[in-house]
């Protein structure tokens, strides 16, 4: 009987054994506390769970945005707050529409002021009567297929900015809207052409285009816009080269950052896309801008302009006048080989 | 009227996900679309939260301003709704909005948006009329029928609350004192411009 009695004590003793074991554990534990520890508690040493919580103004402060994890598959989703979005309705608001406004407003201006004082820019020595091939079918057709995609992308992109201040009122909701849809297809799909349109215009007109000497001084006589006078120029003009460039770079520029905002995410997160919209909207009210000197300088601005894009034969005195060392170059090349066409004998 | 909010208290959200299950199956929310979400913020480390996040029906809402066809409105309880008739979806709400609210079904060519669907706080479309058109485009109309968003009514820790914005204000500011302590109503600031005192 003796014997389970002594192995009952001996395991209570050894239970007494563990528990000041444990608790001498918990002692030193206790005293060994670090610091960062008792802030987790509230002064009454209650335990605080928002110790180390985070805060929505502290991440907004610090990061401008609050991204965490979700469990879907989209993963932009994370983002849980962007107060940036607020910058950005101010830009689409107010700065887009003010840019807009003053560039193609004060273009529109000027060009209309500069006619009534300069009026038609006149081919002095009067038509010749014989022409010169300036650009060909190609070149014609590619600049006709960026032009139209151009003014059909432009006139669908201000509805966007412009639309609904100045033609929802007129039109009314539904109408404006199966408009708008209508101008959105549009405008993704002419960005194709318009997009080829502006390679083939770099790659087939960059010869021509590379600033040089000539450049500076047709620049310092004004261009012969201003003036009577008419400074010598190669195929391209100054100006011609400056609207070349606005093409080449402001039409790369919008493309790009079109096919971002097209393909949205694919690339870029929010703060990208707002970028990338501010960027095509701005490039796009400048390039607007920009075609309008463009058209008037091809059109009214200038007689005999027209026809280089239009049949495609030049007047040789609007050449003379205009392109003098084209011109020349031009016929050294065509009279080269067989000197001066050879006169029929007469009989 | 009212003025109806949506407040998720990050300290009871346990990221179960059951307001984005609910959403998705009262509304039948197509495949692709998160009108609601969750969102975990420092995931994994002391001090995680998770904030359910979908339109907080903004008071001067940014995606009505820059809506280049103008086919957001506000109803009398102040909920932000939009016509689908009259969207065409061309994603800019989704650039001003703060909460990456709206949604945007992959119809048609390249990645481009279909008409653009978000959370309606349960309230339907401009249509009040309870056809299955109208639910189709909108999901369910709750609140006509005198209940609430369902997502905060499925809520397990009724961390989301949804209702009168003074009502659940007032029910978070009795929940901050008796605890004493409260990660504040995560974008109210941004969408009501008010926050509340904790």
């Amino acid at each position: 009987m003796n014997e389970p009695r002594e192995s009952l004590m001996r395991v209570q003793f050894s239970r007494i054994h563990v528990l000041a074991g444990a608790l001498l554990v918990l002692l030193i534990a206790a005293l060994a506390v670090p610091a960062t520890a008792q802030q987790g508690r509230n002064p009454d040493g209650s335990v605080n769970p928002t110790a180390s919580a985070v805060h929505e103004r502290q991440l907004l402060e610090k990061l401008g945005q609050i991204d965490g994890r979700v469990s879907i598959p989209a993963q932009r989703a994370g983002v849980l707050e962007q107060p940036a979005g607020r910058e950005w309705r101010q830009f689409h608001e107010v700065t887009l529409r003010t840019i807009g406004a003053i560039a193609i407003l004060g273009m529109l201006a000027l060009l209309v002021i500069f006619y009534l004082w300069r009026g038609m820019v006149r081919i002095e020595g009067g038509r010749s009567g014989r022409t010169i091939v300036r650009f060909n079918g190609f070149e014609r057709g590619v600049h006709w297929m960026t032009a139209t995609c151009f003014i059909i992308l432009a006139l669908s992109g201000l509805n966007i900015t412009f639309g609904r201040v100045l033609l929802l009122p007129l039109m009314g909701p539904e109408t404006f809207t199966a408009w708008s849809q209508w101008a959105k297809y549009a405008h993704n799909f002419l960005s194709f052409p318009f997009t080829l349109g502006v390679v083939l215009i770099f790659l087939m007109w960059i010869a021509g285009n590379i600033p040089n000497r000539v450049d500076f001084r047709w620049i310092k006589a004004g261009g012969g816009i201003v003036g009577h006078e008419h400074p010598p120029a190669y195929r391209f003009n100054a100006g011609q080269k400056a609207i070349y460039w606005i093409v080449v770079l402001g039409g790369g520029a919008a493309a790009a950052t079109g096919y971002l905002l097209m393909f949205p995410f694919y690339v870029t997160d929010i703060a990208g896309m707002q970028a990338a919209q501010m960027v095509h909207s701005v490039v796009a009210m400048l390039f607007i801008a920009a075609m309008l000197a463009h058209i008037y300088i091809g059109t009214i601005g200038m007689e005999g302009a027209f026809e280089a894009m239009g049949t495609g034969d030049v007047d040789v005195n609007w050449a003379k006048e205009h392109h003098s060392l084209w011109l020349e170059q031009e016929q050294a090349r065509t009279n080269a080989p067989q000197a001066r066409p050879a006169a029929t004998p007469a009989e | 009227m009212a003025r109806m909010k949506f407040l998720c208290d990050a300290d009871r959200c346990i990221e179960c996900n059951a307001c984005v299950t609910a959403c998705k199956n009262e509304n039948e929310v197509p495949w692709g679309i998160n009108r609601r979400r969750v969102v975990t913020i420092d995931d994994g480390k002391p001090g995680e939260r998770s904030v359910s996040m979908a339109c907080m029906h903004c008071t001067d809402a940014p995606c009505a301003a820059v809506c280049p066809v103008n086919c957001f409105f506000t109803t009398a309880d102040s909920v932000v709704l939009h016509s689908k008739d009259l969207c065409i979806g061309c994603g800019y709400c989704f650039y001003a909005c703060p909460f990456g609210a709206p949604q945007y079904p992959r119809l048609g060519n390249f990645g481009t948006r279909g008409k653009m669907d978000k959370c309606t706080f349960c309230a339907g479309g401009p249509d009040p009329a309870n056809t299955a058109a109208n639910y189709e485009l909108y999901g369910a109309d709750r609140l006509i029928e005198g209940k609430l968003p369902l997502c905060a009514e499925m809520c397990s820790t009724k961390s989301l609350l949804a209702g009168d914005g003074e009502i659940i204000a007032q029910i978070y500011k009795e929940r901050v004192s008796k605890r004493g302590y409260g990660s504040g109503a995560w974008g109210w600031q941004t969408a009501y411009r008010e926050t509340i005192a904790s």
